[in-house]
């Protein structure tokens, strides 16, 4: 059966007819449509697979771990930097291994489109020492999603999965297979197998090392890595969706450059090196950091061997089949330039959106202040960062707003105020709060609320409507937890009250609560459509 | 067969809906294709493409090389000119004229479609009136992809078959009127 679908969506699609029980996800561009395809899925629902999103990364990777170790097959999915979130569990998982079939898909960001960084997930892959799977393209998406279960359930290890934005956000037609059963519950009875005590640990560790062998054996004979013949002394060594770039410009320029093809990790050690051993001038084509190409350079820097690290290929950003041209010394024709009228037109927050009335607030106050700086979080209001607000001075990661003003009013800051979203607050906020609670330190902590995970498009949030309860039960004295509808009608005494909370001495929360207006859209458009 | 095109606009203005129906289209004429989009943070009010490749043997790159486009569909005047790099030397582009101010230092009007008309062979297309017409603002993206129909290496009777399916669900009423925007959009280009 032929399918159109987004790379994100064919595992999604291959997930759901290779028997999943559930999938565990906290929302991140380019990650987000893997979860909502299966939420939304008539066989999702036919097949009562698990769907809901997950308080954060690392509950989902848990929660997906003690699925499989129930026995059924769970997915798990982030994006990159949702990883170094889950990375607690993620690590001791490989030492464990699974029971039921475990992929964890990881979409990256190089370029970082929508991220802070473009961290690159195969090293977490080796980190952990389980096989890492990189499609090339759509199918390659659905057919290795569905492999990486029987490599799971084979090897008994998680399996990780690696896409880039622009596989994740692309779309193909996918040829599907016949969907099959889920397992039957049937929780693992080897407790010193799941017992991570150093005696158990230990021995645990040394399979893990044991199995190594085998993976290796397993890329060798894996389709997804093969060689394009060709002739000459040149020759390319491509990754993932590097493939593809390199094969555009062979087809384009009629090249007859040999490739081998690498999809599957650990690297296949025989055939590289017998690939190695053919050419002398070896170009190096991976999407994100040059991780192979710099064991293959080695700590001497063995010149036949040319990629990232020598520029041959940009050290940063994502690869295209000009830069990959380039490499190859071939040149299309002269391009146009972007007319100089051109001018740049940055994402912002949208008109009528709460957090913009929010700012408006805050930076009244702050004018009242000599210490202008406000900790900012991740989402939609970190746009608050840019004009004209300005109002926001740090986006590090999750939940880190709260920590750091907390440590910048130890240091004595004052006022130490920060802006946080009402998913990200859930995410990784709560804790730190418990933190400033316990220590006294007076900081205030703003959640701008409004009842969505924004950003990647209007995803549930997971403490919506009990904000006020939370942070009352971390401590937060009660007449300190403020709440305010942020409209402009309400500016003045919306500026009053965070006025006598940044001059409050201890921990102070303000609740802006305001529904988002694309999620307000939307919920109207449904109800109209219904109706 | 092979076609490459990008597809550019603001985020909300509807280039994702003009990309589907060409895919449906595509799809169902059994041709292979690739189209990559954003999502993310710059859909909000922020410059967003699509790279469309349609094509009767195997498409590699997800991304259209520069200089390899064959048209750039424009939702809006200067957003068309942001990809100019991609077009071909034989490309064209088809492009709404009306401005998109959602940004404080947005160019003269008269000076950009100067630059569209100097850069490339071009359709400037009154999509606002199209839709008007048509009878809902809200086609004004279809009443673009009805103008820019004659250049797709599509027929009009495919484009118009992936409308109906796309928009069904939405119920008759919708069908209708996306397919008179995009007639009126296609009897534009033909002048």
């Amino acid at each position: 059966m032929k399918q159109l679908l987004l790379g994100a969506e064919a595992i999604a699609q291959a997930a759901l007819d290779g028997g999943i029980s559930g999938v565990y996800a906290y929302p991140g561009t380019p990650s987000t449509e893997i979860t909502e395809f299966i939420q939304k899925s008539p066989q999702g629902k036919d097949q009562l697979v698990r769907s809901s999103w997950s308080a954060n990364e690392k509950t989902a990777y848990e929660s997906a771990l003690g699925m499989s170790y129930a026995g059924k097959r769970s997915l798990v999915c982030m994006k990159h930097v949702g990883l170094n979130v889950a990375a607690d569990g993620f690590m001791n998982s490989s030492i464990t291994g699974v029971n039921g079939g475990l992929v964890i898909v990881v979409a990256d960001d190089p370029s970082m489109h929508s991220s802070q960084n473009e961290q690159d997930s195969r090293v977490y892959g080796k980190f952990a020492m389980i096989p890492v799977l990189e499609p090339s393209n759509q199918q390659e998406a659905y057919d290795m999603t569905r492999y990486g279960f029987d490599l799971s359930e084979k090897l008994q290890l998680p399996v990780l999965l690696r896409i880039p934005t622009r596989l994740s956000h692309s779309r193909s037609v996918v040829n599907r297979k016949k969907t099959r059963e889920q397992n039957a519950l049937n929780p693992s009875a080897e407790k010193g197998k799941w017992i991570l005590l150093p005696a158990s640990a230990r021995k645990n560790y040394q399979g893990l090392l044991e199995k190594q062998k085998e993976m290796v054996s397993l890329s060798e004979n894996s389709i997804f890595n093969r060689v394009v013949e060709g002739i000459g002394s040149r020759a390319v060594i491509a990754f993932g969706i590097g493939f593809n770039y390199v094969m555009e410009v062979i087809e384009a320029f009629k090249l007859n450059i040999p490739v081998l093809k690498i999809s599957q990790y650990p690297i296949p050690q025989d055939t590289v090196r017998e690939f190695c051993d053919k050419y002398s001038d070896i170009l190096v084509v991976e999407e994100g950091y040059p991780v192979i190409e710099e064991l293959l350079k080695g700590y001497f820097g063995n010149s036949k061997f040319r990629g990232r690290l020598d520029g041959a290929l940009p050290r940063t950003g994502e690869l295209s089949p000009n830069v990959v041209a380039k490499a190859l010394e071939v040149n299309s024709k002269e391009i146009q330039n972007v007319p100089e009228i051109v001018v740049g037109r940055p994402p912002m927050l949208c008109q009528g959106c709460s957090h913009r009335d929010l700012f408006d607030a805050i930076n009244l106050v702050m004018e009242g202040y000599s210490q202008k700086q406000v900790f900012g979080d991740i989402g939609c209001y970190t746009l608050g960062a840019l004009p004209p607000y300005s109002t926001i001075s740090t986006c590090v990661d999750m939940g880190a707003s709260i920590t750091m003003a907390k440590g910048a009013a130890d240091a004595g800051m004052r006022p130490a105020v920060c802006v946080i979203g009402d998913s990200t607050f859930t995410h990784s906020g709560m804790t730190g709060l418990l933190d400033a609670v316990n220590d006294k330190s007076p900081i205030t902590v703003i959640i701008s609320d409004n009842d969505t995970t924004a950003m990647t498009g209007g995803q549930d949030s997971a403490g919506t409507g009990r904000f006020f309860d939370i942070c009352k039960g971390l401590g937060v004295e009660e007449d300190h937890i403020r709440l305010i509808e942020p409209l402009k009608k309400n500016l003045d005494e919306n500026v009053a009250i965070l006025k006598e909370e940044f001059e409050y001495n201890g921990v102070s929360v303000i609740i802006s609560q305001r529904e988002c207006v694309q999620t307000l859209k939307k919920s109207k458009k449904q109800l109209t459509e219904t109706e | 067969m092979q076609k490459n095109i990008i597809i550019a606009g603001v985020g909300g203005q509807g280039i994702l809906t003009i990309a589907s129906i060409i895919d449906l289209a595509a799809m169902n004429l059994g041709l292979n294709l690739k189209q990559a989009e954003v999502h993310g943070m710059s859909q909000r009010g922020g410059a967003v493409e699509s790279h469309l490749r349609i094509s009767s043997d195997e498409i590699y790159s997800d991304l259209i090389p520069l200089g390899k486009a064959d048209l750039i569909l424009s939702i809006e005047p200067m957003e068309s000119l942001r990809y100019l790099p991609f077009l071909s030397p034989e490309g064209m582009i088809v492009t709404a004229t009306e401005p998109y101010e959602n940004i404080g230092n947005y160019p003269d009007l008269d000076e950009l479609l100067k630059n569209i008309q100097e850069s490339a062979k071009h359709l400037l297309v009154d999509a606002k009136s199209i839709a008007k017409d048509a009878g809902s603002p809200k086609t004004f993206n279809i009443a673009m992809l009805g103008a820019a129909s004659a250049y797709l290496g599509i027929d009009a009777e495919e484009l118009e078959k992936a409308i109906g399916m796309f928009f069904e669900r939405k119920g008759d009423k919708m069908v209708e009127m996306n397919l008179r925007a995009f007639r009126l959009g296609r009897e534009n280009c033909d002048n």
